[in-house]
């Protein structure tokens, strides 16, 4: 068994284009991974694909054969939905499939759109991935639950809004050169502490913005490669999966995440690296304190540390251990059935060489990928490494 | 429950029985609890849960103030959605400040706050919703 090579990758501008739809948005970003394998829709043998809220944005159900169609391939294809970790999941099944032999060649990634929506519309759409019983109906929205896990957080290890915001200036930081980030500009800590409260403790700023935009990957086995004359220079060495309690109040604790701990524990042990190994990360900052309770989860840092990792300059560009050099959600932006492949999509170009950030990683030979789904009931971990 | 449409099983009944004054959560041999409806003890897989009267009283354990709602509580915001312990069950409820309107009085309730359990009513839809009281 070897590890799947990433052929090629694709990815739309993510930002606000309420006129295109699913369809088109995944189209364009499969057409740029093609061109990037050098590749055709001829090669590709499975199609699963990330998507959350077609059927409320778009009234589109059975998106797996439309995104497979509207990508030029007549080949099984299969919609996969895990709120914001759908494309994340995509990409795991893709692995999947091609590891042990059902496949040689397959198209992975998402697609969303999300500002045809109003405000409230959209804000409808996300909670749906909450407990529609137990947390909807008591009024609970996305950033809202996300304030519930920052306030307990403040409650047993200390931080403050400004922890928070650290964060959220040093994505729109890196974000500010990547031309595929929505918000390419930097902020300041009082621009964020400053904004218009969402839920308490969250201003405008610590949330990430509602986006549209597609993602692609083409991940092809050994075989394939060498047959094709491809040499892929990164291959996902290793996967994971966790699980958790939908409900919020359901969980062993609000301040951690054992869905991604457990993702991360098996993506490690697929790829045979620890956290001491990875270089580089892309992580689902969703809200500011999304990213430290990653940066916890993943053993980057022991629980109630990470805090002031972005404070401290230690996930920035020149930091020991950048994080969201993409921009991540926070700027880059978050079609939320995009966002796993997207990471896929910036974490292989950091790697290759050919992302505006990668000078700052220059040496990377690891990268991790951590999507979660909402309040991180679910968690995919990818590991991604230069192989050649 | 909307007065027209269909009941959610296990959701309706337990707020069914808040406003009967018998609270209850079920609870399996483990001692884990959780709310209805459930055939599993998801911790352990046990399946011999039994319904259990819930604590009188439950405390706080995070809140926020939500300012930007869902269409179903458009009219609601700001209101204060918290989580709460009561014995071995959490559940999750907005905080109404008695003779306060919803989302005044937040900065009074803080983590630790002791609050019983009762039924409102949602200002825009008027649905029935689960409410922590301070006490």
């Amino acid at each position: 068994m070897t590890a799947p090579r990433v052929a090629g990758v694709g990815m739309t501008a993510f930002g606000k284009s309420p006129e295109r739809t699913g369809r088109e948005l995944f189209a364009e970003a499969a057409r740029k991974a093609y061109d990037d394998a050098g590749l055709g829709p001829d090669a590709v043998e499975e199609v699963f694909y990330g998507n959350f809220m077609g059927q409320h944005a778009e009234q589109q159900g059975h998106s797996g054969p439309l995104a497979a169609d509207s990508a030029g391939v007549t080949a099984p294809a299969t919609r996969i939905e895990s709120a914001c970790a759908s494309s994340g999941a995509a990409v795991r099944l893709g692995v999947e499939r091609v590891r042990n032999g059902a496949a040689d060649c397959v198209l992975v990634g998402g697609g969303e759109r999300m500002t045809n929506l109003s405000t409230p519309e959209g804000t409808a759409g996300l909670a749906s991935a909450a407990d529609a019983l137990w947390e909807i109906k008591a009024g609970v929205t996305f950033p809202g639950a996300y304030s519930l896990m920052a306030n307990r957080y403040f409650h047993e290890h200390g931080g403050d809004r400004e922890d928070l915001a650290a964060i959220a200036v040093k994505n729109h930081r890196h974000a500010a050169e990547n031309p595929l980030a929505q918000f390419q500009r930097e902020i300041t800590v009082e621009d964020v502490l400053s904004a218009p409260t969402v839920c308490s403790p969250f201003g405008l700023y610590d949330c990430s913005p509602m986006s549209d935009g597609g993602s692609a990957a083409l991940l092809v086995s050994e075989e394939f490669a060498d047959e094709h004359g491809l040499d892929p220079e990164v291959a996902i060495a290793g996967t994971g999966q966790g699980g958790d309690r939908m409900a919020l109040h359901d969980r062993v604790s609000m301040t951690r995440t054992p869905a991604a701990e457990r993702a991360a524990e098996a993506a490690y042990e697929d790829a045979g690296v620890g956290p001491q190994d990875i270089d580089v990360a892309e992580v689902h900052d969703c809200f500011t304190i999304a990213e430290v309770l990653a940066l916890e989860a993943l053993g980057f840092y022991e629980a109630g540390e990470a805090i002031s990792a972005a404070t401290d300059g230690e996930t920035d560009m020149d930091g020991d251990l950048p994080v969201n050099l993409s921009g991540g959600l926070k700027a880059k932006g978050h079609p939320v059935g995009a966002t796993g492949g997207a990471q896929i999509s910036e974490l292989t170009k950091l790697l290759r060489g050919d992302h505006v950030n990668s000078d700052a990683v220059a040496d990377a030979e690891v990268g991790l990928t951590h999507n979660a789904g909402g309040t991180v009931a679910s968690c995919v971990v990818n590991v991604l490494e230069v192989v050649a | 429950m909307s007065e027209d449409g269909p009941r959610d099983a296990g959701y309706d009944d337990f707020l069914d029985a808040v406003e009967a004054g018998e609270p209850y959560y079920l609870e399996s041999p483990s001692g884990n609890g959780w709310l209805p409806p459930r055939e599993f003890d998801p911790e352990t897989g046990e399946r011999e849960l039994t319904e259990e009267p819930l604590p009188e009283t439950g405390e706080v354990l995070t809140k926020t103030v939500v300012n930007v709602a869902g269409p179903s509580f458009a009219d609601d915001a700001p209101y204060i959605v918290a989580v709460a312990q009561f014995g071995p069950v959490r559940l999750t409820g907005q905080i109404r400040v008695e003779g306060q309107k919803r989302g005044v009085g937040s900065e009074e309730v803080e983590v630790g706050q002791a609050v019983e359990i009762d039924v409102g009513h949602n200002e825009t839809e008027g649905e029935r919703v689960v409410v922590l009281e301070p006490v």
